[in-house]
């Protein structure tokens, strides 16, 4: 389980487009994170009239709040959603995926039959169906929402990984020995799929980022007056021709974000593909 | 003695002189100084062990070379041309056509989607040879030389409709198809059973002679080498080491190399005591100055640390590149012989398979089996593919659960499963995979792997089992400097040795061993050979030996079953039964095993 020991450090460093993506998330997770201190105005003072190049270097927004401040502040939300989202799809996805698997039969077939169905269908409906449902939506809501609509597709990929590994012959000597069934997920055939789905985890990143954004632009964000870059999109999109970066700031800085996270992912498969992993 | 001077003979089929293949980019050799001449007619087996450069060295002959590797000097002499100085248009004029080869893998070379009779016609096409009717008689008469049927039915196949050796036999008859005078064969009975492995050999050895091919077998096999070449190079590191006539390199081989090899080889006809070769061929890069054996030599001496050896005649066609030549006394291929295990000595049973009837779904593969193990004895499970001999060691080592049938260890009723027995059970016996590449977690330390059967079992705990995990590995050879490396460190034979440790951890009492050996270099089967057999000796483990190998069985085990498709054909002490086989089956097998002496 030593994926930052020093040798694997060094192939890292060999990738370059793995080191590119990984520059460019830690670059913009880090402006999401600490963007709040750094910011001109508050997120939510008015710095002069709406949709003109008042206020810092990008302007005003449609209320005259500094839309670079709110590109600096509205980061956090975001990211911290989508990462955690990510991690729930990744976990669920990882357990559905292995068990189905490694026990095989019947229980392989009912499982990804149902997997199927979830998978038919579209990731955002599910999320948009119960965020319309209830009064107020709390992040927390977005977090289960997003990671389990990419639970199915996760569980997909990790059959298909694990399905290689349970047959390798390692596990059948973990099994002669009398090992229990969870210690030969756990010991032996998890820690062989950490490459493909590290990548996997990347891209699922790039689809939450995207898909919280969506959310954020459809007006389901859980705090209305706060600066969000989905929301943001939404909010300005009126004066689009008349002050553009209302829209255009999370809009690039999003684009960003999701150039890195997928140069990342491509890269952790590259490297796969050519090492052991 | 004297130094070989180069005379290319100009009614050679092929001079290889001075070729050397580099890696791209950095100025490391893979395979250098090759010096061979392939004449008309004759078949030179070039061996070497996996890492050794044959096959490298095989496909310069079509001026070809892999990815990431380059020719980087030398000649390849074909009618008056040298083959790698051509611009690649004619280079493609003369590959397939005058100069061909075969794959190792011939399933992998044929294409899946276009019927047989069609790629043979189509390969006459791309050469433009004849009209469409001689084309297609062309093929006919190519499938009747290698021994298939010619007529429509078979053309309209597909190759997954052939069996392996059909398909080999395919790829054969479209290499002699145009008439080359050169034939480059890159192990092309590798994975074939040993019946088919011998009609293609013999249709391969009538082939070459009768239409005056100079052929070049390329395989690791030595075995195989001695029954269809006519002269034998063995390469090492790169390098031809020794070339010479066949009878002279098996019965006089003047290198250490080519006798030490020779040491590592079981017979037929008579148990040996095999000796492998310590440490590992050495790939490019890692290869020592002077003489590149030199580290595994028990010969050596300080100049060969230091001199590049050349060639030294040693006899009539005969050279080696070792400084020693003539110093280092004469070779005996008997030496090592030991006797067979006599049949009259007491049997303490400790394992009994009754009717065992296995299946896979509702197919029944094995039909009632029945054998026993006694204590500190080698049982040898030997079979062609397909012929159950897996199957039921599998079922022995609690692997596969689809089975009837009585197995009784120490008069106890095995259950089916490993998790329908006991942790004793499962304890006392213990399982060796074939692949030592795909049986160890490739995640975790060797230390973890070897240990954990201890934890499991309750045998040792922390820094006990770390002394015992080190004793262990003192006892399959590899020593306490592999504690903590990943496998991926490992070649295939240290591999197989932490396996054998894994098993041993468990403090068993039966092996169940599924050709162990196969995956690996005969220099490496040798000594690990040498390492269960000692097992046997010091710690009275039974071992129950799966192989296809008749020569192995000889000298590891002392009783044999020959199974043939799930049924027992013949079994008894391996001298009654290899000396004295009773069946047809076992005579065929015998007299197909390609044997050295």
């Amino acid at each position: 389980m030593t994926v930052l020991s020093p040798a694997n450090l060094r192939r890292i460093g060999q990738q370059r487009r793995l080191l590119i993506g990984i520059v460019i998330t830690v670059v913009i997770a880090l402006v999401a994170i600490i963007g709040p201190w750094l910011a001109p105005y508050g997120e939510n003072d008015i710095v002069g009239k709406p949709f003109t190049m008042e206020g810092s270097w990008l302007g005003t927004d449609y209320l005259g709040q500094d839309v670079w401040s709110r590109v600096l502040a509205g980061g956090g939300s975001i990211l911290l959603i989508s990462l955690l989202a990510t991690a729930l799809g990744m976990v669920l996805g990882i357990i559905i995926g292995v068990v189905a698997a490694y026990a095989g039969g019947w229980l392989d077939e009912a499982i990804m039959r149902l997997n199927d169905v979830a998978l038919a269908f579209p990731q955002i409906l599910l999320a948009l169906l119960v965020l319309t449902a209830v009064d107020q939506p709390s992040w927390w809501m977005i977090v289960l929402l997003v990671g389990a609509s990419h639970a199915p597709r996760v569980a997909r990929l990790a059959r298909g990984v694990a399905l290689g590994i349970v047959s390798r012959d390692f596990v059948t000597a973990a099994e002669a020995l009398g090992e229990s069934r969870l210690r030969v997920i756990m010991a032996e055939v998890l820690p062989n799929m950490n490459a493909p789905l590290l990548a996997e985890a990347g891209l699922r990143l790039t689809y939450s980022i995207g898909i919280v954004a969506g959310i954020g632009f459809l007006g389901f964000a859980t705090n209305p007056g706060a600066a969000d870059w989905g929301q943001m999109i939404n909010e300005n999109r009126l004066a689009l021709l008349v002050q553009p970066w209302g829209v255009l700031a999370p809009v690039i800085i999003i684009g960003i974000f999701t150039v890195g996270t997928n140069l990342m992912a491509d890269g952790i498969a590259q490297l796969a593909g050519r090492g052991d992993g | 003695m004297s130094i070989v001077e180069e005379t290319p003979d100009v009614e050679a089929g092929c001079t290889v002189a001075d070729l050397r293949v580099a890696l791209t980019g950095r100025n490391l050799d893979v395979v250098d100084e090759i010096n061979i001449e392939l004449r008309p007619g004759e078949v030179v087996g070039l061996v070497g062990e996996s890492g050794s450069g044959k096959t490298t060295a095989g496909t310069a002959l079509l001026a070809y070379s892999r990815r990431g590797a380059f020719i980087e000097r030398g000649t390849v002499l074909f009618e008056g041309q040298d083959v790698l100085a051509l611009p690649w248009e004619q280079i493609r004029e003369i590959r397939g056509l005058k100069i061909a080869y075969v794959p190792q893998d011939p399933g992998a070379a044929l294409n899946p989607a276009i019927r047989i009779g069609r790629q043979i016609v189509e390969l006459l096409e791309l050469h433009g040879i004849g009209t469409a009717e001689q084309r297609l008689q062309g093929a006919r008469d190519g499938l009747r030389e290698v021994g298939l049927p010619d007529d429509d039915e078979f053309l309209a196949r597909y190759s997954h409709q052939l069996s392996g050796g059909q398909v080999q036999r395919v790829a054969l008859a479209m290499a002699f198809l145009p008439r080359p005078k050169v034939l480059v064969l890159d192990e092309p009975t590798t994975g074939l059973d040993v019946t088919t492995q011998g009609m293609v050999l013999r249709t391969m050895g009538e082939l070459c002679r009768s239409h005056r091919v100079a052929a070049l077998y390329v395989t690791h096999d030595l075995a195989v080498v001695a029954n269809i070449a006519d002269r034998v190079a063995v390469m090492y590191a790169g390098r031809i080491i020794e070339l010479g006539p066949r009878d002279a390199m098996f019965h006089q081989p003047a290198h250490p190399y080519t006798r030490a090899l020779l040491d590592a080889i079981p017979h037929l006809s008579q148990a040996r005591a095999l000796i492998g070769i310590p440490g590992s061929t050495p790939g490019p890069g890692r290869r020592p100055s002077g003489c590149r054996f030199h580290d595994r030599c028990e010969y050596v001496q300080d100049r060969c640390r230091q001199t590049d050896p050349p060639d030294f005649q040693v006899g009539p066609d005969h050279t080696a590149k070792c400084l020693r030549v003539g110093e280092i006394g004469s070779w005996d291929i008997n030496r090592g012989n030991t006797s067979d295990t006599d049949p009259n000595t007491d049997r303490d049973i400790i394992l009994t398979v009754a009717d065992l009837k296995v299946f896979y779904g509702r197919k029944e593969v094995v039909h009632g089996v029945s054998f026993d193990v006694a204590k500190a004895e080698v049982v040898a499970l030997v079979g062609e593919s397909g012929s159950g001999k897996t199957t039921i060691s599998r079922c022995v080592g609690g692997l596969h659960k689809g089975w009837t049938g009585e197995v009784t260890f120490e008069g106890r009723p095995l259950g089916k499963g490993s998790r329908d027995r006991s942790a004793e059970d499962r304890k006392r016996i213990q399982y060796i995979f074939q692949n030592p590449y795909l049986s160890l977690n490739p995640r975790l330390t060797i230390q973890q792997i070897v240990s954990r059967p201890m934890e499991l079992f309750g045998i040792a705990k922390g820094s006990a089992a770390r002394d015992k995990v080190v004793e262990l590995l003192d006892a399959v050879a590899l020593g306490s400097t592999v504690l903590n490396l990943q496998t991926n460190r490992l070649s295939g034979g240290e591999r197989q040795r932490v396996a054998i440790a894994r098993a041993l951890a468990a403090e068993p009492d039966l092996l169940v061993c599924d050709e162990i050996t196969s995956a690996l270099d005969v220099s490496v089967q040798g000594s690990i050979v040498a390492l269960l057999e000692n097992l046997r000796k010091t710690r009275r483990i039974s071992m129950l030996f799966v192989t296809h190998n008749l020569a192995l069985v000889r000298s590891i085990a002392a009783r044999v079953q020959v199974l043939n498709a799930g049924e027992l054909v013949e079994s008894g002490f391996v001298v009654e039964v290899l000396d004295n086989p009773q069946q047809d089956y076992t005579k065929r097998l015998l007299s197909n095993s390609p044997a050295v002496d």
